[in-house]
């Protein structure tokens, strides 16, 4: 036996280096598969958490083109939440214990979502920088080594990146138009820069998993090089907008060839993570009593279907 | 100009379902429904968008599809009552768009007949959209109807309520009768039985009861809504009333 679990995890590991993929009946060590099911879930509720802050702006959309781009973004995300949900079912959990993960509080979602969207310009900033940072996050995960993962994020990857073009879009038509819409710009990017920073998750020196994400290629840097990838990518764009990143200490570094950044406020990081952000019960309610509210839909339905099925068998 | 009221006429129904559809997004029963229910708002709402672009350029100066829909005051608005009611529960707004849909597909089969060359190819168009509308509506009104007693219930209680703004939608207005004699437009009172009578099959089908009624509401063709419609404008044209003269 002992010998056979030996073989598996040779032949698992012989996958794993040569990029090989691992598909839901080969054998994997059981902390891989826990490691996947947190992630996947993780990520598959930050996609259904993530349509409340960007779906509160849907009934005020200001023109009938940007209301319908905007439903078509949020029920994107519904989409990606359904494909990751169903790439998490294939380790052997059901959807119904993942949303139970989430509404007790046991699973966890992008702090990012916890953040109030105010103005109509807090739908450009998200798709400029929530998508941008998520795009970062995720293009390496479409080599990563789970299967199933992987094709979700190919999926994802692109629409993520037509979002984002759709958010700089939104900024670029405010930057362009009156002062005051330009101010809304600029206030929407003072209140999303250090949040978005933040999605590339705690600095190397705090963060827990980076080393075995590595092996399994559900990392390919490390947070603090996403975190550079993220602001040398976006600072050009910002110029382009003329606007100011909130940042009096970013600079241009000619020695590494890269912008030199200012300080995190590491302290409201971890309060939003633990539970304490400005929405983050407000969000839950919103899940939580879509669930509760939807309980007897999905009982109908089900019901229905046991007497169809039951009429056809007769 | 009698044309552009009869484009309102149809076009507004879209925009204020869709509007009320988009409420829903993030927050339906299950992910699937959710996603659906999102596809339908997002068909009403691509099929206002052509109705109303045709009504600008008829307009001429200024006239948008955005002005359109966002500028004018709620008595100027024609849609029927139906669609303006609040999304209650789940069973409203099944029911609310399943008495809809069945009106909708009768009233773009004739309008795809239309002498009008624009408005034929709109209702020839949005006709695959209202009849995928319809069949998803009408699945649910089954499983709710026949699915437990709390869903019968509930499913029960909607059809009750929303039956009394059904008669609204087989009036005619002024604008309906201009159009019709020119052979533009559709006379709505002669699709009347036969959507009772798809109505009731499937509502026998789903073991509901058919609501017996005697007084109906009606108003909304004339620009004189329900308490709701207020609350719903003051939402959908916060930003154009707030930031006059943008663009966005």
């Amino acid at each position: 036996m002992e010998a056979n679990i030996a073989e598996l995890e040779a032949e698992f590991e012989r996958k794993i280096a040569n990029d090989e993929k691992i598909e839901p009946k080969d054998w994997m060590p059981e902390k891989y598969r826990k490691t996947h099911i947190r992630q996947i879930s993780q990520h598959a509720h930050s996609e259904i958490v993530g349509m409340l802050p960007e779906g509160n702006w849907i009934t005020r959309a200001p023109s009938l083109r940007r209301k319908v781009a905007l439903l078509a973004k949020v029920q994107d995300e519904a989409g990606h939440g359904l494909y990751l949900y169903s790439a998490c079912e294939t380790l052997g959990i059901s959807r119904e214990e993942l949303y139970d993960q989430l509404h007790s509080g046991e699973a966890k979602y992008s702090s990012i979502f916890n953040y109030p969207t105010v103005t109509w310009a807090d739908m450009g900033a998200i798709g400029w920088l929530v998508d941008g940072a998520a795009i970062i996050n995720q293009v390496p995960l479409t080599a990563t080594s789970y299967g199933p993962y992987a094709r979700a994020m190919v999926r994802v990857c692109k629409e993520e990146s037509f979002h984002q073009r759709q958010g700089f879009e939104i900024m670029l038509t405010l930057c362009n138009g009156t002062p005051e819409q330009k101010a809304m710009a600029q206030d929407a990017l003072n209140r999303w820069w250090w949040p978005s920073m933040m999605m590339l998750g705690p600095t190397d020196a705090e963060s827990v998993h980076t080393e075995q994400s590595m092996k399994w290629k559900l990392k390919r840097k490390t947070n603090d090089e996403l975190r550079q990838q993220f602001v040398d990518q976006t600072v050009p764009q910002a110029d382009l907008l003329g606007l100011t990143i909130p940042d009096p200490d970013l600079k241009w570094n000619e020695d590494r060839k890269s912008y030199d950044y200012g300080d995190m406020d590491w302290e409201e990081f971890w309060q939003v993570v633990k539970g304490h952000g400005p929405c983050n019960k407000v969000r839950m309610d919103a899940r939580r009593n879509a669930w509760d509210k939807g309980k007897w839909v999905r009982d109908a339905a089900m019901a229905y279907a046991e007497k169809q099925d039951k009429l056809e068998t007769a | 100009m009698k044309l552009v009221q009869y484009l309102y006429g149809i076009a507004d129904n879209a925009l204020i379902l869709g509007q009320r559809l988009g409420e829903l997004c993030g927050h339906g029963p299950n992910l699937e429904t959710d996603i659906a229910m999102t596809n339908i708002s997002l068909d009403l709402l691509g099929q206002t968008r052509s109705y109303y672009q045709y009504a600008a350029q008829i307009l001429g100066g200024d006239a948008t599809e955005d002005t359109i829909a966002f500028l004018r005051s709620e008595r100027e608005y024609k849609n029927v009552l139906l669609v303006e009611q609040p999304n209650t529960d789940f069973a409203y707004s099944i029911g609310r768009q399943f008495l809809f849909d069945v009106y909708h597909l009768l009233l773009l089969q004739e309008l795809q007949l239309s002498q009008d060359e624009t408005l034929s190819a709109i209702a020839k168009k949005c006709i695959k959209e209202v009849q995928y509308h319809t069949r998803f509506s009408s699945d649910w009104i089954k499983r709710l109807g026949d699915g437990t007693p709390e869903s019968k219930e509930r499913m029960q209680n909607a059809i009750n309520d929303l039956w009394t703004f059904t008669d609204e939608l087989f009036h005619q207005t002024e604008a309906d009768q201009a159009m019709v004699s020119e052979g533009i437009g559709v006379d709505v009172t002669k699709l009347k039985d036969n959507y009772y009578q798809k109505i009731n099959e499937i509502l026998i089908e789903s073991t509901l009861a058919i609501p017996e009624m005697k007084y109906f509401q009606k108003g909304g063709k004339h620009g004189i809504h329900t308490e709701h419609m207020g609350y719903l404008l003051a939402d959908m044209q916060y930003m154009q009333r707030t930031f006059p003269n943008m663009t966005w």
